[in-house]
């Protein structure tokens, strides 16, 4: 990669891929073509500096510079993913920002383990530079049979999930990213996601059984 | 349990729908549906499933948002 980037031989270079199909023949193969890395390369930077000045305004730069050229290498490892519903652009950028978002979280959580975010009654928030706020265990707002339906629905959750399932749910809910969750529990995003969202389903169906319907929650919750 | 907290839980669970994409599916998709949205088409009517994740997926709409920070920077 970096040979390619710092192999700036025009006689070696091809015009600037405008196209789709510009953009697979210039970067396929053994030897992608150096103007068109290099163009990629910009694009990509211009973009990541974008949309990183609203996330990480003083670093934004410098980090632009760091994650186009770890997202350049994906980009060349996916070549033969890209499906061309998109510009070839707008794919490309679509890595290179989950590349930079993803070293994001991770820096910023690193610190943070998952029993971090788990106090004893699973209920404990304790986000990076975020004191917990006080635990308050009844709202006073809430009528009898708001409270019961919410003891119910939190028995159905204890019975329904499993302590993984409840462990990601809790931590999500307190913010954590999911990928961030993910890596802490030796699974991939996606696969939390679905394991979360398998929960979800478990216990609206029991709940349905017991005769809460989605509807009514809602409704109770207003 | 928390009370707030079992009531962020619980709205989640309402709402959750029979089927629901998961972050890779969405990941694929998300190219083409932000540039629908970039070009005035309704993208959460063409592609609800995706539309629906971003709503519930927090990581995949940060990064959803990024982007279009980013094609709009890319397009000056």
């Amino acid at each position: 990669m970096l040979n390619w980037l710092s192999s700036t031989d025009a006689s070696d270079s091809q015009a600037v891929p405008s196209t789709n199909d510009e953009w697979m023949t210039a970067l396929q193969g053994p030897d992608p073509d150096s103007t068109a890395l290099e163009e990629l390369r910009q694009t990509l930077v211009r973009g990541l500096q974008a949309a990183l000045r609203k996330r990480v305004p003083r670093r934004a730069d410098t980090l632009a510079e760091d994650f186009a050229q770890d997202a350049l290498v994906k980009i060349l490892d996916k070549l033969d993913t890209f499906r061309g519903e998109s510009q070839f652009t707008t794919w490309a950028q679509k890595i290179a920002v989950r590349t930079a978002l993803s070293e994001l979280r991770r820096k910023r959580w690193n610190d943070v383990s998952l029993n971090d975010m788990l106090s004893e009654d699973e209920g404990g928030p304790t986000r990076p530079g975020v004191a917990a706020s006080p635990e308050v265990e009844d709202d006073p707002a809430e009528s009898t049979s708001q409270r019961l339906l919410m003891d119910r629905v939190q028995r159905i959750i204890q019975e329904e999930l499993t302590e993984r399932q409840r462990k990601a749910v809790t931590a999500v809910m307190h913010d954590m990213p999911l990928q961030e969750v993910a890596d802490r529990m030796d699974t991939t995003r996606n696969a939390l996601y679905k394991a979360i969202y398998d929960g979800r389903q478990k216990v609206k169906r029991a709940l349905d059984d017991e005769g809460i319907s989605a509807q009514r929650l809602l409704d109770e919750l207003g | 349990m928390d009370r707030s907290f079992l009531q962020k839980v619980a709205r989640a669970i309402a709402n959750t729908q029979p089927e629901e994409i998961g972050c890779d599916e969405c990941f694929a998709e998300l190219d083409r549906f932000a540039e629908l949205a970039r070009s005035g088409e309704s993208a959460d009517a063409l592609m609800p499933k995706v539309d629906d994740h971003l709503q519930r997926c927090r990581d995949c709409r940060e990064e959803y948002e990024a982007l279009l920070d980013a094609l709009d920077a890319i397009d000056e």
